[in-house]
């Protein structure tokens, strides 16, 4: 599955290289988004039986299918929770994060 | 080339620069004295003269929204409006302008509740020039047509994308008929192309748009609207030139001076005064008195240039204001001010406030001003800023 790459993103060194107005391309990502988090979605494969639910309910969309599993992006899940809540078979279980 | 007159008012002047100008869009809410123009856009629609989408809103907040929305996917659009109903889309005034939009709006000039009036003076339009639009005041209803035409190609300009706002005195202008050409659809669709920006949502090419900035930012973006608004100069006097070359009728560009060329005290004029001043300039003219007008047209962006040049030629010079920002001076004569502050040549100055909540200003009250100009090159001390036309002794 594509997951959004994060890219480096250039700062502007003339004005010439600012878009005309608050506008650019659409899924430039420039910066992960994990700093929220307090607590991690981990996923127990052998509990797991891949009914997608937590895939559909995730808000942000990063939870994705991973050949016949699921995977978490740990780059941008913000540690909402509602996977964990969603699942089934209470197959994942949100840890605590090391500080 | 066919002649085409008809008897109309301001407001209907209007309506068929709007309807010539070909918007793909007009979402507008009705407000005296901007009535009159939403109306026969409506009636144009209906009636197959007009190929627009017509979207009736709930409030002006919304009419500059929906217009917003529409020009982000590259609809050339327009709105109207007045007053309290300009002051409500304030936002979106900051809105439309930061996020590039180049929106024609008319707006009528009325008074602004409290005390509620219905009536005409500028200080809605003139409270409104820090939110980054481009702003003219015309004359009369026929520049007031062709200014609507002017704006569009003016807005769209690849170097301003920046929105315009047309301003007609209410009731005065709006309301008053005259004869007015009406040009021909081919001679306009001539003159103005069709509507192109890269600032639009398309699935070719997907953008993010009107988002937040940082500190880190913000800055530049306000720089870059900025010199837009001053790159509007150029473009502004390029465009009037080719409209007279087009159309046959032409309008000075930032500015216009009437009978400056040997004059001693000159009034500066915004909107339909302009059109008595003159007059008055000619009596006093016949009269051996050397008198002059300087028009300003725009006020955003400003004709520092011409009120520089023409102050090195003059003795005195009077700032007619219909607006006040309460506790220092007419609007228009800071502005003014500060172009001359600028330059070494010490001149009389005096800003004459009045014809606030439509308030008539009469020839008399013009005649008076100049005279106090040409007395004020003599040494007569006057205030600087005065409300010439209170109908009642004051404590002052």
């Amino acid at each position: 599955m594509n997951r959004p790459v994060k890219q480096h993103f250039k700062r502007p060194e003339h004005i010439d290289d600012y878009p005309l107005g608050p506008q650019y391309e659409a899924g430039h990502l420039a910066e992960t988004n994990a700093g929220w988090r307090t607590y991690r979605p981990v996923v127990d494969h052998d509990t797991c039986i891949n009914c997608l639910r937590c895939y559909l309910v995730c808000p942000d969309g990063t939870i994705f299918k991973d050949n016949g599993q699921i995977g978490i992006d740990y780059d941008y899940c913000k540690g909402c929770g509602v996977c964990a809540h969603e699942c089934p078979k209470d197959a994942i279980e949100m840890v605590k994060e090391e500080l | 080339m066919k002649t085409n007159k008809l008897f109309i008012s301001g407001d209907e002047a209007v309506a068929h620069g709007v309807r010539l100008s070909r918007p793909h869009v007009i979402a507008a809410y009705p407000i005296t004295p901007q009535t009159i123009t939403v109306e026969r856009l409506s009636e144009m629609v209906e009636q197959g003269e007009l190929e627009s989408t017509y979207m009736h809103v709930e409030s002006e907040h919304s009419a500059i929204s929906a217009t917003m929305g529409a020009s982000s996917v590259g609809a050339r659009t327009f709105t109207a409006s007045s007053s309290q109903g300009l002051l409500y889309m304030v936002e979106g005034l900051h809105y439309a302008s930061g996020g590039r939009y180049p929106i024609v709006m008319m707006n009528a000039n009325r008074s602004v509740a409290l005390p509620w009036s219905i009536y005409g003076d500028q200080r809605d339009s003139l409270s409104q020039l820090d939110s980054g639009w481009i702003q003219v005041y015309v004359e009369d209803a026929q520049e007031a047509l062709d200014m609507i035409i002017q704006a569009y190609k003016i807005a769209e300009h690849a170097k301003v994308l920046t929105p315009m706002m047309v301003n007609l005195d209410g009731f005065i202008l709006t309301h008053t008929y005259e004869m007015v050409e009406i040009p021909e659809q081919e001679q306009v669709d001539q003159f103005l192309p069709a509507f192109e920006t890269p600032n639009k949502m398309c699935f070719e090419q997907p953008k993010n748009m009107a988002f937040s900035s940082q500190p880190d930012d913000n800055t530049e973006f306000k720089y870059q609207q900025h010199v837009a608004v001053m790159d509007a100069i150029e473009v502004a006097e390029t465009t009037d030139r080719e409209f007279g070359e087009h159309f046959g009728r032409t309008y000075g560009g930032m500015t216009e001076e009437y009978r400056c060329e040997d004059a001693d005290a000159v009034l500066v004029t915004l909107g339909s005064i302009t059109g008595t001043v003159r007059v008055v300039v000619d009596q006093l003219r016949e009269k051996g008195l050397k008198v002059g007008l300087l028009k300003i047209r725009y006020m955003r962006p400003f004709p520092e240039k011409q009120v520089i040049d023409l102050s090195q030629r003059i003795k005195a010079i009077g700032v007619i204001d219909k607006d006040i920002s309460f506790g220092y001076e007419g609007t228009i004569f800071t502005n003014v001010n500060s172009a001359l502050a600028k330059t070494e040549h010490s001149l009389f100055k005096k800003n004459f406030v009045g014809g606030l909540g439509g308030r008539d200003i009469t020839k008399a009250e013009i005649e008076k001003m100049f005279t106090d100009l040409l007395e004020g090159i003599t040494g007569k001390q006057q205030e600087t800023v005065e409300f010439f036309n209170l109908k009642v002794a004051t404590n002052g």
